[in-house]
């Protein structure tokens, strides 16, 4: 004797039907929402083929040599990439000595110190410094930044410390505002919100039985900072710091605007020197044939470091976050 | 054992030392966007007037003018590439967060994304340049929103991730035990759960292209005269800020200014709504 009832979906012709159209939509879903998200796997692939094939008629002529070549003679066309790698790496360098400390401060203070209710406010105040477009710090750098820096760092800096032995000459060089150093500082406050962000997110990530644990056997906020959540953040920390490195690396308008712009290798902290991006922006307009190559060999250069720095944070991040379970 | 008094003394001091050093750089941090934002209300205020919204860019040497053109320019450019970024952004969000889970294409995916978030917008101006501009056309308001397109996709693909998985796994099941097809479970259910999450990305993307200066000088170039032909050059704010506070003119300069405040404006703005919003709908 049968007690079950028949199974209505194995005899039903129609539900048998939906169920086959169902199935067809979701495998065509599924690869509909994939091939987009490939679409940008395409678009990195194309950027960095792209940029070499016309790059190649200045890696054909100059080889790897191009890379440490001290020279860029736009009418002999005898170019090199090392004035601009320098300016770049030195600029970039400068930002992270100056942003790191403060955006270590800043963090600190929003997770340990600020009372929760400006918490919030505090770090939206933060995040809209990293909102502002880059050509706005560029042109406060111009207008309002250079001219203050000239007046009251470049010419006490030069007094007092260009007389020195040894570190003398880092301090030589016209105090007109521009140069290095004033583009370091400019890029260390765009750069500020981002790494400030990472730190204060990786801070928060810290088990607070850890933190209460070293306040229990009475240690002081800072010792809990630096014995405790510094320890523990250290990959998110470096990732972090690392961000915001590969940002100021790829920085166009702000440089452009105060690093002063001279293909020479730069000999002082204030001398005048270009940065790859700076050069591209100013250059390419104006560029023709083989200028045009070797414009896209450094946005090569530029987009290969780029790519290392940012990777590394990415990974150094991802460790950090699967670090978090405890 | 005997207090160690000294001992004691010096924690406290370097405690101190340390925490006003770290209220310091948030005084600093504060102080700097103040200071932005003031320099730029007392030298964009002075320019900004009815003509800038009515006259086109001057030429050099004359008198007046406005910022029209630019801003028409940049309107379309950025209107044109979030038409562009948002469907592309958002189903390939779709893709990582509900069958991102083990697939390794996903992984690079998203490493990729990331990294696409914080490459250098002058080299992506390069790219549409080399596939764009010197195949093709020349220079060219499309060149200009695809470039941007490119800046605003990657922002659109994580935040749309990161809010659909903040959507509880529960009602995806839910919506799986009364028989769903996947897809429908993913529009109908999540990414409508998701929706004010993923409007906040676009808003943070219109902001974030809104204020690109490097990948524009290659590619929509730039235009003195007023034009909407996405098929030419097109003038457009960025670009004009950056030539005009370059230039010797003084009223080219003051209109720079007003540009530059219109902008820091609107992406400020942009900003804060998108924040305000997100947090309106989802209070967590």
């Amino acid at each position: 004797m049968n007690v079950r009832p028949a199974p209505l979906e194995a005899g039903n012709p129609g539900m048998v039907s939906i169920a086959r159209r169902q199935r067809f939509e979701d495998i065509f879903f599924h690869r509909l929402t994939q091939a987009f998200s490939l679409l940008v796997l395409v678009a990195l692939l194309g950027i960095i083929v792209s940029l070499f094939i016309n790059a190649w008629p200045a890696f054909q002529k100059f080889g790897v040599e191009f890379i440490w070549r001290v020279e860029w003679d736009i009418i002999n066309e005898e170019f090199g990439a090392a004035i601009a790698i320098v300016g770049t790496l030195a600029s970039a360098g400068i930002a992270l000595l100056i942003a790191v400390p403060l955006a270590f401060g800043i963090a600190l203070f929003l997770t340990e110190t600020c009372p929760t209710w400006m918490r919030r406010p505090l770090g939206i105040a933060i995040e809209l410094l990293a909102a502002v477009p880059s050509i706005i710090y560029g042109m406060f750098g111009l207008f309002v930044f250079a001219p203050l820096f000239a007046t009251f760092a470049q010419v006490p800096l030069q007094k007092v410390l260009g007389g020195m032995p040894l570190i003398g000459f880092l301090f030589g060089g016209s105090t007109n505002g521009f140069g290095i150093l004033a583009a370091g500082i400019v890029l260390a406050f765009m750069v500020l919100p981002f790494v400030a962000a990472v730190m204060r997110d990786v801070f928060e990530i810290v088990p607070p039985i850890l933190r209460e644990s070293a306040y229990g056997l009475g240690c002081t906020t800072w010792e809990v900072v630096r014995n405790v959540v510094l320890p523990y953040t250290q990959k998110g920390v470096i990732g972090g710091i690392m961000l915001g490195f590969g940002r100021a690396l790829g920085e166009t308008m702000a440089v452009t605007f105060v690093i002063g712009n001279a293909n020479r290798m730069p000999t002082s902290l204030f001398s005048p020197g270009t940065s790859i991006a700076s050069t591209l922006a100013n250059e390419f307009g104006e560029a023709a044939d083989f200028h045009i190559a070797t414009l896209f060999a450094l946005g090569f250069l530029l987009f290969v470091i780029t790519f290392i720095v940012l990777g590394a944070a990415k990974w150094m991040l991802v460790r950090a976050e699967k670090a978090k379970g405890f | 054992m005997e207090f160690n008094q000294a001992l004691y003394r010096s924690r406290r001091r370097s405690n101190l030392v340390g925490l006003s050093l770290s209220m310091g750089s948030m005084v600093l941090g504060l102080a700097v966007l103040l200071w932005i934002l003031v320099v730029l209300f007392t030298n964009g205020l002075a320019a900004l007037d009815w003509n800038m919204f009515t006259k086109s860019t001057p030429a050099p040497g004359t008198e007046g003018g406005g910022l029209a053109n630019a801003i028409v320019g940049s309107l379309m450019m950025v209107g044109f590439s979030v038409l562009v970024s948002t469907p592309i952004g958002v189903l390939a969000g779709v893709y990582l967060a509900e069958y991102g889970d083990q697939s390794k294409t996903a992984e690079l995916t998203r490493f990729v994304t990331d990294i696409m978030l914080s490459a250098p917008s002058i080299v992506l101006g390069l790219f549409v340049y080399a596939i764009a501009v010197a195949t093709v056309g020349g220079f060219s308001g499309w060149a200009g929103s695809l470039a941007l397109s490119l800046i605003a996709v990657p922002v659109v693909v994580r935040t749309t991730e990161n809010m659909l998985r903040l959507v509880p796994g529960s009602l995806r099941e839910a919506a799986f035990a009364l028989g769903a097809p996947r897809w429908k479970v993913a529009t109908l259910v999540t990414l409508r759960a998701a929706k004010s999450g993923v409007m906040t990305g676009l808003l943070l993307a219109v902001a974030r292209i809104s204020g690109e200066t490097a990948p524009l000088l290659f590619t929509a170039l730039n235009n003195q005269f007023f034009s909407t032909d996405m098929s030419k050059p097109m003038a457009n704010l960025p670009v004009v800020i950056f030539q005009f506070a370059m230039s010797p003119y003084d009223n080219w300069i003051r209109l720079a200014w007003g540009g530059a405040l219109l902008i820091t404006l609107s992406v400020l703005l942009l900003n804060i709504v998108a924040r305000l919003y997100l947090r309106e709908k989802n209070p967590v």
